[in-house]
């Protein structure tokens, strides 16, 4: 019976294991594989060679571009972590009824199970040379020319990150703030700490579980995205993402794949980092 | 912070709470207005008359694309995603409630599958398939990388849906003489049934929506947003956003009905009490 039993159980993790390694596990191995790949205009040659990634980590422009990509990272990262943050406060501490608390977080949540592609275009109208913003400031008297920098550059792009990406961050932090024992805001009321200090005090550190768990998210789909980078800066600004994207138009496979596999190591590394801040499977 | 009088910080907060909102469906509401646009009207204000002749336009002509041909694709790749993952994230749900030798692996799969760049992802199964010189398809390779997408999060849901839920009912279950499988059909499945609509949710919109992880696994044929991310790139006018709010549009009914799925199912629970064990 005993052994019946853990039959039944491998048997229901078997679907879900089975796609982790088909479209997992594989295809990862088959990027480090081919990243010792050589290759020429039309077709790769299998073999082991490291020119993929001299080539990669001795040319300039891949350091300019990591940094570059870091850059946005931090960017990003620091916008949606204090509005994800007082968005998730206000929700948590301020909304009194549990119903309405629901209804708000829906209302953030809702826009993630739309369409980003959409999400990115539909900033054009609103950016754009004759677009609102411009039209709006112009007629304000603000400015007497349209600012170009709103569209297609680097603050387009982070914007976009941020409108996107902030749910990831308000949700984990959310989760932590609900689970806090509501009387040890009343303990420190009562020890005299000012609302400002039982924020710093106790409910930050409080936090930390969902603040990393943002964070982790922020980082690893900012360091791998490209869609936005190409869309949003009109192709004036680089990512890590299009650097592969373009080897891959080029059909330089392997060469994409040697980056592919920097670029997981970096972002590893960086949630590593933060892993150590805190325990997953502690906070489901 | 509870009780008493609203203080400053909460009519501070509550306007910084507004802007984010506004902030979040601003541009939505932009295009979707946008997309009305009369026939001579272009890609911004002013509005040159109202019409849905974007609209028309769009399911009319073949010149956008094809956008009804991968419209079906992702409605298809979608639905089969939402099945994949509830069964599966449910199947597995129940797996890691015993443990087992492995478990610490398939949890860390699936975390990694959840951290590891979508386009690492897109790249890996696209090279595979070329390796092994199979043609990618949106129905294999695409299907497979959308389902790492949508798996850990069926799986870490049901974490915590399991996590909360009372084995009690199982064990009275099992003490009326159930078996294992009426159990679960007639005991877990009905509990659990809004986290359930909530999982085919996410598995719906995530595959429905995704675009990174289709880039170099969809083969000939375009999914949605890759039809969508091509048109961004040589059409200019109006119908991109009038196949916006169409695709926008779809989004929302699905999240309405999964929405109201849940509200439907614990209005009868209050009204009932719980129907667990009432199916014939």
């Amino acid at each position: 019976m005993k052994r019946f039993s853990v039959w039944i159980t491998y048997l229901q993790v078997a679907p879900l294991a089975l796609v982790f390694l088909l479209f997992l596990v594989v295809p990862i191995l088959t990027i480090v594989i081919v990243s010792f790949f050589d290759y020429t205009t039309t077709q790769i040659i299998p073999a082991f060679i490291l020119q993929n990634y001299e080539e990669l980590l001795f040319s300039e422009t891949t350091w300019k571009t990591y940094l570059q990509t870091l850059e946005f990272t931090a960017i990003a990262w620091a916008l949606t972590l204090v509005i994800g943050f007082t968005v998730a406060y206000f929700v948590a501490f301020h909304v009194r009824s549990p119903t309405m608390q629901t209804v708000l977080f829906l209302l953030c949540t809702i826009p993630f199970w739309t369409s980003n592609v959409i999400r990115m275009i539909s900033w054009i109208p609103f950016l754009g040379r004759n677009g609102l913003a411009n039209s709006t400031l112009m007629s304000m008297g603000l400015i007497n020319q349209p600012l170009e920098f709103l569209l297609y550059s680097n603050f387009s792009v982070v914007l976009v990150y941020v409108h996107l990406y902030t749910l990831f961050m308000v949700v984990p932090i959310f989760n932590s703030m609900m689970r806090i024992d509501r009387s040890l805001l009343e303990a420190a009321r009562d020890a005299g700490a000012t609302g400002w200090q039982t924020l710093i005090n106790v409910i930050l550190p409080l936090c930390k579980p969902g603040i990393a768990i943002g964070s982790i998210f922020i980082v690893t789909i900012v360091m791998g995205d490209f869609v936005t980078v190409r869309m949003m800066s009109g192709g004036l600004s680089a990512s890590v993402g299009l650097m592969m994207a373009n080897a891959m138009s080029l059909l330089q496979y392997p060469a994409a794949a040697a980056n592919a596999v920097v670029l997981l190591l970096v972002v590893l590394l960086v949630v590593a980092a933060m892993l150590r801040l805190v325990d997953i499977r502690k906070e489901l | 912070m509870q009780h008493g009088k609203r203080g400053p910080a909460f009519y501070f907060l509550g306007a910084f709470f507004v802007l984010f909102v506004l902030f979040l469906y601003g541009p939505t509401l932009t295009i979707l207005v946008l997309s009305f646009q009369g026939p001579t009207g272009g890609l911004t204000f002013p509005m040159v008359g109202v019409s849905t002749y974007w609209f028309t336009n769009l399911f009319e002509r073949q010149m956008v694309g094809d956008f009804a041909g991968s419209f079906q694709r992702s409605m298809i790749l979608g639905v089969l995603s939402m099945l994949v993952t509830v069964a599966a994230s449910f199947a597995a749900g129940l797996a890691f409630r015993a443990r087992f030798r492995g478990s610490a692996v398939i949890f860390y799969l699936a975390i990694a599958s959840l951290i590891v760049p979508s386009i690492l992802i897109s790249l890996g199964i696209g090279l595979l398939f070329r390796v092994l010189g199979w043609d990618p398809t949106w129905y294999t390779s695409a299907f497979g990388a959308h389902l790492t997408w949508t798996l850990p999060f069926g799986l870490l849901i049901m974490f915590a849906v399991f996590n909360r839920f009372d084995r009690r009912y199982e064990e009275a279950a099992r003490d009326l003489g159930a078996t294992s499988w009426q159990t679960i059909r007639h005991v877990v499945i009905p509990i659990l049934l809004p986290s359930l609509i909530g999982v085919g949710l996410f598995g719906f919109t995530l595959s429905y929506d995704e675009f990174a992880r289709s880039l170099y696994t969809a083969g000939t044929f375009n999914t949605l947003p890759l039809e969508i991310y091509g048109m961004t790139t040589n059409v200019t006018t109006p119908v991109l956003y009038a196949l916006g709010t169409v695709t926008t549009g779809v989004s929302f009914l699905v999240i309405g009905v999964a929405l109201g799925a849940v509200i439907l199912v614990q209005r009868r629970r209050a009204r009932h009490g719980s129907d667990a064990g009432k199916a014939a």
